[in-house]
């Protein structure tokens, strides 16, 4: 399923097809564009226009009030927290799962007895939904013991409090709020870490195996040593999939929901809330429809600018 | 040779210590599943329970049985339905491929990437009005819709490996659209079939937002009762854990023995989460 092309996109010239007989092929395509043109296009634009709208009451207004809802959020303290938090899960996330996806495909790929076993082992927490990862983390980084129990016993004495910290590092003063990186998303995205390196591991992998042997050898008789051959050769190849890592893995921090809101939820002062459970909780608790919508649009627009780059230059570069 | 055996052993110590810390959850889960009630509490997590006790299983059991089998109505069909229908784009948009046709690929593909928090107010409105709000038809259907731009994409790059050839010869002996669909390229695509299949059923099990929003209490699927589970003061550690495992046992079955395809389809869909 051409798993180890750099991009997701294959083009070829499909058959000959005569005018008579573009109909059929059409025809069968057009329930799932329809679909996809509603369900997703339609869908957006709804959102888009409620967000312009004073329906932030559980019976439905719709008087247009510009950009209002917007204004608010910006100036709101729990989106404002959540802006910081996106920020710094994004980075812990991207960063940690990459480095340990890497480090443990070059240890799976080094010639290993039981090769499939530990890869499997690495692999598997991608089969558990965000949901069961959220419960059991939520046991395991549990302060008073989980984790802790271990560390005390190791001597720790003041072991660290995961996701009930309210400290923020460093406490700059921004909006208000104070900017930094909230201790509480480390033990999140720590989770999130588990569940996703696997995945990064599975894309080196392939990445790693694509590289031909001989170019490594060649380099080492150059008198090449281990690091410089992959420095110099290993990971410049690396690189599409490292790209499409980020994006892969951004898009899903942007997106986050369902594990954060089954380990901790907003937490206390917002230290854990993320868009995309302020969005559900706006909604579907407070009734804030049009607020609600705004937040939908806002992580609609920051995927946006992600993805829609990354679909274009695909493209093209596959037209080649 | 004294070094190079020594980072030998040292490699195999690093990855065994790896490998543990990536089943500390799954311990866990495990050991605490199989505690009775007396042996639940913070301070005891680590330790092995005394004996397995099955009380933890069969309260959630109970508790999850309907949940399970609302999961079981929605993830079979959605994954068929899916796997279909992108049989089908994949086939049109790889082989009869018209003008427009990529474009029209790389808007559908836009629908895999989008947060649905943006479509989920009107689709609920949308839903109640058709009258498929809070039952399972109606979460099948929007789990077909908004998995097509994914199972269509792994489909249309399985289908390109097929040579053309083979089906203009098949069309000058007069077999047509249909036919070709059915007599060469669904036979030749059985194993992209269990990708996908697998891919799609892990995902819709998986899925929580839209099972939260279009379903409640006895249509809720079973990751929307897993979090009320976790989340209730009263229910106790061990059936908590124990319905994490029974939540979680389908998907890792799956893992277990068609590891392979679900890498494959981890990795052929992996411009998707």
């Amino acid at each position: 399923m051409g798993e180890c092309s750099s991009g997701p996109f294959h083009w070829r010239e499909g058959i000959m097809i005569h005018r008579s007989e573009r109909a059929i092929p059409i025809l069968m395509l057009l329930p799932s564009v329809l679909a996809i043109a509603i369900f997703v296009y339609g869908f957006i634009s709804w959102t888009g226009y409620v967000s312009f709208t004073d329906w932030n009451t559980l019976v439905r207004t719709s008087h247009f009030i510009g950009f209002d809802n917007y204004k608010f959020l910006f100036q709101d303290f729990r989106f404002q927290s959540d802006l910081r938090n996106t920020l710094a899960f994004t980075v812990l996330f991207i960063g940690l799962t990459m480095l340990c996806g890497l480090f443990l495909a070059r240890m799976v790929d080094s010639k290993i007895k039981g090769e499939a076993l530990f890869r499997n082992i690495f692999i598997f927490p991608m089969a558990l939904s965000f949901i069961v990862t959220g419960v059991v983390w939520q046991w395991v980084l549990n302060p008073t013991t989980g984790i802790n129990l271990a560390l005390k016993s190791m001597g720790v004495s003041n072991p660290p409090k995961w996701f009930t910290s309210t400290l923020i590092i460093p406490k700059l003063h921004l909006g208000l709020i104070d900017f930094g990186l909230p201790v509480a998303i480390i033990a999140v995205a720590l989770a999130a870490v588990w569940q996703m390196s696997g995945f990064a591991m599975a894309m080196y992998l392939a990445g790693l195996r694509s590289i031909s042997e001989d170019l490594r050898e060649s380099a080492r008789i150059d008198g090449a040593t281990e690091k410089q051959v992959f420095r110099k050769i290993v990971l410049p190849q690396l690189k599409p999939i490292s790209m499409s890592l980020i994006i892969i893995l951004a898009h899903i921090s942007l997106k986050i929901f369902d594990l954060i809101y089954a380990m901790t939820g907003p937490g206390a002062m917002f230290v854990t809330d993320v868009p995309g459970v302020y969005m559900f909780e706006t909604t579907f608790r407070g009734n804030h429809y049009a607020q609600g919508s705004g937040i939908a649009m806002i992580m609609l627009l920051l995927v946006s600018l992600l993805i829609v780059p990354y679909l274009i230059s695909s493209f093209r570069k596959e037209r080649e | 040779m004294q070094t190079r055996s020594s980072t030998v052993f040292f490699k195999y110590l690093l990855l065994i210590a790896l490998a543990a810390l990536f089943l500390v959850p799954v311990y866990v889960i495990i050991v605490t599943s199989f505690k009775g009630l007396d042996e639940v509490t913070l301070d005891k997590m680590w330790h092995l329970p005394k004996g397995l006790d099955f009380a933890g299983y069969k309260e959630a059991y109970d508790k999850l049985l309907p949940n399970l089998r609302n999961s079981f109505l929605l993830a079979i069909p959605a994954t068929a339905l899916s796997a279909l229908m992108g049989a089908m784009n994949g086939y049109v948009l790889s082989k009869w491929s018209f003008r427009g046709s990529n474009l029209l690929f790389a808007l559908m593909l836009f629908g895999m990437f989008i947060p649905y928090q943006s479509v989920l107010i009107p689709l609920i409105q949308f839903m109640q009005q058709i009258e498929l709000y809070n039952s399972i038809p109606g979460l099948v259907l929007v789990h077909v819709i908004y998995g097509l731009p994914i199972c269509t994409l792994m489909f249309r790059n399985f289908y390109v490996g097929i040579p053309t050839e083979m089906l203009e010869a098949a069309k000058i002996d007069g077999t047509g659209f249909f036919g070709i669909f059915r007599r060469i390229m669904l036979p030749l695509s059985i194993s992209g079939f269990v990708v996908v299949c697998i891919w799609q059923f892990t995902s819709v099990w998986n899925e929580f937002l839209f099972a939260v929003t279009l379903t409640t209490q006895k249509k809720q699927p079973i990751m929307v009762a897993l979090q009320n589970l976790s989340g209730s003061q009263i229910v106790h550690w061990n059936v908590q854990m124990a319905g994490a495992l029974l939540a979680a046992l389908p998907t890792l079955l799956v893992y277990a023995f068609l590891s392979r395809y679900f890498v494959r389809g981890l990795l052929a869909g992996s411009i998707k989460g």
